[in-house]
């Protein structure tokens, strides 16, 4: 992937990348474990009429098990804190500052309807990473949401989450 | 010839005023998506795809596909102009793509890279026509011993012809086919991994994971890099068109070989990304200026874009004639066709013949379509290229819920749509492979009904699938690919130091 230049950049200071490797094994190897529990509930083996219900997710789950086991043992191999880093505290910041808004968007779907709240999340993305002016993220915002309004609502008559506002009006 | 006269019929199929209509808007919305971080080829298709749903299956398809070959051919634009690969098959392009902008021959390296990839999607596309009947005509022998053999083989070659580590690719591909298994299991009507939940029910739908997963993921990518585009600008003259075109059947061999090297990586489930590295690799190897490549070659723009371009395309084959896609958009198409009602595989030949060939006729069509609007229409999207991140990134993770919650009209998949961003960016930074991953979520529940059908006929032993030579020899080739990686290391270890170690998957 991406290899940041060496020499002039100072340390990064995060997660290592063997340490986010362990985490995500782990957390593969739970799935899989919660694969062959439920494939041994419904029965993993051969039923009167054939295969039981577990019985494929039986070796989905020991194989995703297995898997995880060998990639968590081939990043134990090189020490946990050695190598490059995972992600430093600047770039976390960033991804955070997508991810935050995005799931109180995604929260505001239900309170408010999607054609508001993403209004709302795309005019405080523009003001607050953006650094643009009110009027100029109202106008883009504004003009995005009644777009897709108009778009699924009346062209393509796919309806969407509406909230008060939209009852108000009357859809 | 009844390929030929089929494909007649095909083109009467495909050349209506309403189809051409939505080939160049297919065409403009997949540049788009091709230019746009975060918006690519499947996770583009996969938010249009409800929006398709009211149109006639051949029209639909015709559009949903102009999309996919939209986007192949955005990705260059980026590459080239930006240095930044608006695809991932398109990384390969800007070794020699970005050089030869920075010395003021954008023009020049845009040109060669859209005929390039014209001609390699024609490749492709004249091969389906005249291979896909045959290879449907010989899979309606198969029985499910067969397809699970063949399925075998598509997710081994995963393993054998991946780049990275073969476990995490078995990972990535083990957790697509737990996440298939979720829901009803249609066979015992039991309830699979839903510990209770009426939501889970459904089960995960393979378009909301591949939202997430390209869509989000990328977003989160390049938010992490704090990206500012500063870009080379572009013109596109009839003048630089045609001298460019002059300079080009100099390079046909790389071309052929390009094609080639596509055409194999598209059918196996190579995809369009190894095929580009792969044909940019070969063509240094083989070219006389092999040693000046990455300082702004046009032949190192040719080679990797006629291979990405050749693959992409081939991968409908597989798709089109087994129902098995060669690729993550394939796969979206795919599904497209299961919603329609159409059951993509060898009886699609038969039973759909108007489908098939209006489709077929359509890429020829597409594709010229494609070169025509890229080769106008440049300057236009490198414009959309510079509208800040802050105004394109919040519009695409809107665009990214609702194509989302349309897909079942709920507003789980718009969180769970968050949750494979998250998996996404994650798999990303950590080499997973996300193809596997998608492949395996699609045919989850075929490949598993072919396995227990199978059992059934064998009363549970597995010697079924080496029960004649057909479904042997493809099982053995499966099981070749999933060791592919133990075997070429035991190799390399023998001959070290004597020949520089091949590519794998070369002889596979």
């Amino acid at each position: 992937m991406s290899d940041p230049e060496e020499g002039s950049v100072p340390p990064r200071r995060g997660p290592s990348v063997a340490l986010m490797e362990v985490i995500t094994a782990a957390v593969l190897f739970a799935v899989g474990a919660v694969v062959i529990y439920d494939s041994q509930r419904l029965g993993s083996g051969w039923g009167s009429d054939g295969p039981q219900s577990g019985y494929f997710p039986f070796y989905i789950g020991l194989t995703l098990c297995l898997s995880a086991a060998a990639i968590a043992l081939r990043a134990l191999s090189g020490g946990l804190r050695a190598g490059e880093t995972f992600i430093d505290g600047g770039q976390l910041r960033q991804i955070l500052s997508v991810l935050v808004p995005a799931t109180i968007y995604v929260g505001l779907i239900h309170l408010l309807g999607i054609y508001v709240a993403s209004a709302l999340y795309i005019a405080v993305f523009m003001v607050w990473l953006g650094r643009y002016d009110i009027a100029r993220a109202v106008a883009v915002s504004l003009g995005v949401g009644v777009f897709f309004f108009l778009m699924f609502e009346k062209w393509f008559a796919v309806p969407l989450p509406k909230g008060p506002l939209e009852r108000m009006l009357g859809f | 010839m009844t390929e030929l006269s089929s494909l007649f019929q095909g083109f009467a199929v495909a050349l209506t005023g309403y189809n051409i209509v939505l080939m160049f808007v297919g065409i403009v919305l997949g540049v788009l998506i091709g230019v746009l971080p975060g918006l690519g080829g499947a996770n583009g298709v996969a938010i249009l795809l409800p929006l398709t749903f009211t149109m006639p299956p051949t029209s639909a398809i015709i559009m949903l596909s102009c999309i996919y070959w939209g986007a192949l051919f955005g990705g260059a634009i980026t590459s080239i102009l930006f240095n930044i690969p608006g695809e991932p098959w398109s990384v390969a392009t800007t070794f020699d793509g970005y050089p030869l902008a920075q010395q003021g021959r954008a023009g020049e390296a845009l040109t060669a890279a859209f005929t390039a990839s014209f001609v390699g999607a024609f490749v492709a596309v004249l091969m389906i026509t005249f291979l896909a009947p045959l290879v449907a005509k010989f899979a309606l022998k198969f029985g499910p011993p067969e397809f699970f053999a063949v399925y075998m083989l598509t997710f081994f070659s995963f393993v054998g012809m991946g780049k990275g580590s073969p476990f995490k690719t078995l990972a990535a591909m083990m957790l697509g086919f737990a996440l298939a298994a979720v829901g009803l299991d249609t066979v015992t009507g039991q309830l699979r991994l839903t510990f209770g939940s009426t939501e889970l029910m459904r089960g995960f739908d393979f378009l909301v994971a591949v939202i997430g997963l390209f869509g989000i993921g990328e977003i989160l990518l390049t938010m992490e890099e704090g990206l500012a585009f500063k870009g080379q600008s572009a013109r596109i003259d009839g003048k630089v068109v045609l001298e460019t075109w002059k300079k080009l059947p100099r390079y046909g061999m790389t071309m052929l070989r390009s094609c080639l090297i596509g055409c194999w990586m598209g059918i196996t489930p190579g995809g369009a990304t190894p095929a580009s590295f792969m044909a940019y690799g070969v063509a240094k190897r083989a070219s006389r200026d092999g040693e000046k490549f990455g300082t702004g070659q046009l032949e190192g723009v040719i080679a990797p874009e006629t291979g990405a371009h050749a693959a992409g395309t081939s991968a409908l084959l597989p798709m089109l004639a087994l129902g098995i896609p060669g690729s993550p958009t394939a796969a979206v198409l795919l599904g497209g066709l299961l919603v329609w009602g159409l059951q993509p595989g060898p009886l699609l030949f038969v039973e759909q013949k108007d489908f098939v060939w209006g489709l077929i006729a359509s890429m020829y069509l597409g594709n010229i379509a494609g070169l025509i609007v890229v080769l106008t229409s440049v300057p236009l999207f490198a414009a959309i290229l510079r509208i800040p991140f802050s105004i394109i990134a919040p519009v695409i993770i809107v665009i990214c819920a609702i194509g989302s919650y349309t897909v079942h009209g709920a507003m789980l998949d718009v969180w769970l749509m968050l949750l494979f961003g998250v998996v996404g960016y994650v798999f990303k930074k950590l080499n997973y492979p996300l193809a596997p991953m998608v492949l395996a979520l699609v045919l989850g529940d075929k490949a598993e009904d072919s396995f227990r059908q199978s059992m059934l006929f064998s009363e549970g032993s597995l010697a079924i699938f080496w029960s004649n030579w057909l479904v042997g020899s493809i099982a053995t080739l499966a099981i070749v690919m999933l060791f592919w990686p133990l075997l070429s290391a035991t190799m390399r270890r023998i001959r070290s130091g004597r020949v520089e170690p091949f590519e794998p998957g070369q002889a596979g």
